[in-house]
């Protein structure tokens, strides 16, 4: 399985390594690849920082990941449409200038609406910028491909993201406050276990999930025919 | 003075770690952490260039950005990327042999969360000239902090006996979160 890997992919390095590059994919497959079995956060274990810092609340990863899928889907399709004019030589510095545009909308936005939220995210808002998920999207998929695929490609893994982002802040927000967006579940007696909602319960939730997903990953090949078997092995044994 | 400069440093170090507790900058922590060389020589890359962003957002900041506030994370983002583009270009001119022990962690250092939240940080509590450069080292030394005790923890249970599907990244955020604990203890030195 693809999500065990010895050593997490460098921001910068990863995002030149073409994901679903090298074959023909399908307007559904870029669509629909992005959130679950190409994961950014879960399978691909980009853009961690925002997953472990916000997460806290269901709330503040809601607006998190609105954030970055507007930042992705507007710099996907800027990217793809002036993909003829960008030079190759100057093309990370122009993707990083689009990115930063959009992040600076966005950041605006968030301040005039959502004050409150916009102040518990702190500085993360604005580190959009160097999310690798967005980076690495633009590198490897929106700059050789038509605004159409490109617009669904980051709908896929921006929906992947805030996918990410709920199941790891509705986990820390029932288990570290006991409540859901803000309303209480177990009533005024259960003990918020608070180690949840602060920095070390990040790391742990996200161990946890990473290990489900492993697990998930060995009960499939269990079960998958025996032909297929041994190539899946020689994978897992090489990873 | 010496006394405020001092927390500033001890703060940026041990109690609000950046790594281990505001979440700047882990894809280095979780990727290049496997050797304590490696971890180090990255420690020490990014202090370096986070001791220049230092010096440049502070002059950003009262020379330019004055007048145009709104240029701000766009101008923060040029400057640290050419920043590092040119660091690696003066690196590669005087010392290449140090140019190859960094060579390949200097363009990376770019996309690295913590240089920028960095800029931004300094910028939001407003810190002079001298302070932003403590707060830099500070916050390097908390980076390079973070990397070793993983690098070190990470070398001396590589040939432990962990079940089969823990392997590889879900061992590593354990290590991390068991870490990061231990630096809350740490929490109730500062009361802001």
């Amino acid at each position: 399985m693809d999500s065990v890997r010895p050593e997490a992919p460098h921001c910068g390095a990863h995002g030149a390594t073409p994901v679903g590059l090298g074959r023909v994919t399908t307007p559904a497959e870029d669509l629909l690849r992005g959130l679950w079995r190409e994961n950014p956060v879960l399978v691909q274990l980009l853009g961690l920082c925002p997953t472990l810092a916000v997460t806290n609340s269901v709330a503040n990863s809601i607006v998190m990941g609105l954030a970055t899928f507007f930042v992705l889907l507007g710099s996907s399709v800027l990217v793809s449409a002036l993909k003829r004019l960008v030079p190759n030589a100057v093309r990370i510095s122009t993707y990083v200038l689009i990115i930063a545009t959009f992040v600076t909308i966005a950041e605006m936005v968030l301040q005039a609406l959502v004050p409150d939220i916009h102040k518990a995210l702190g500085p993360f808002v604005a580190l959009i910028i160097v999310n690798c998920i967005i980076l690495g999207r633009q590198e490897a998929f929106a700059s050789r491909q038509p605004v159409g695929r490109a617009a669904l490609d980051a709908i896929g893994m921006g929906g992947g993201f805030m996918l990410a982002l709920l199941l790891m802040g509705s986990l820390r927000e029932v288990l570290g406050s006991g409540s859901l967006l803000g309303v209480s579940l177990f009533g005024p007696r259960y003990e918020p276990w608070v180690i949840f909602v602060l920095p070390p319960g990040g790391f742990f939730t996200l161990a946890f999930l990473l290990l489900a997903i492993a697990w998930l990953g060995r009960v499939r090949v269990a079960r998958a025919p025996v032909r297929a078997r041994p190539a899946v092995g020689a994978v897992e044994r090489a990873a | 003075m010496t006394g405020d400069l001092g927390w500033i440093f001890f703060s940026a170090m041990v109690v609000n770690n950046f790594t281990l507790m505001l979440f700047l900058g882990l894809c280095p922590f979780l990727g290049v952490s496997g050797r304590i060389d490696t971890a180090l020589r990255m420690g020490a890359a990014n202090t370096f260039v986070l001791v220049l962003t230092a010096v440049a957002v502070w002059s950003l900041n009262t020379f330019v950005l004055a007048y145009a506030p709104y240029l701000r994370l766009i101008a923060f983002i040029i400057v640290i990327a050419s920043l590092v583009q040119i660091v690696e270009m003066v690196v590669r001119k005087l010392s290449p042999v140090l140019f190859r022990q960094l060579g390949i962690f200097l363009p990376l250092i770019t996309t690295n969360c913590a240089i920028l939240g960095f800029a931004i940080f300094q910028t939001n509590r407003a810190y002079t000239f001298l302070e932003g450069l403590v707060f830099a080292v500070g916050a390097g030394a908390g980076l390079t902090l973070a990397l070793a005790l993983m690098a070190s923890i990470r070398e001396s249970i590589e040939f432990a006996d962990v079940p089969d599907v823990a392997r590889g990244m879900a061992l590593v955020l354990f290590i991390a979160g068991s870490l990061s604990l231990a630096f809350m203890g740490f929490a109730g030195l500062l009361s802001t």
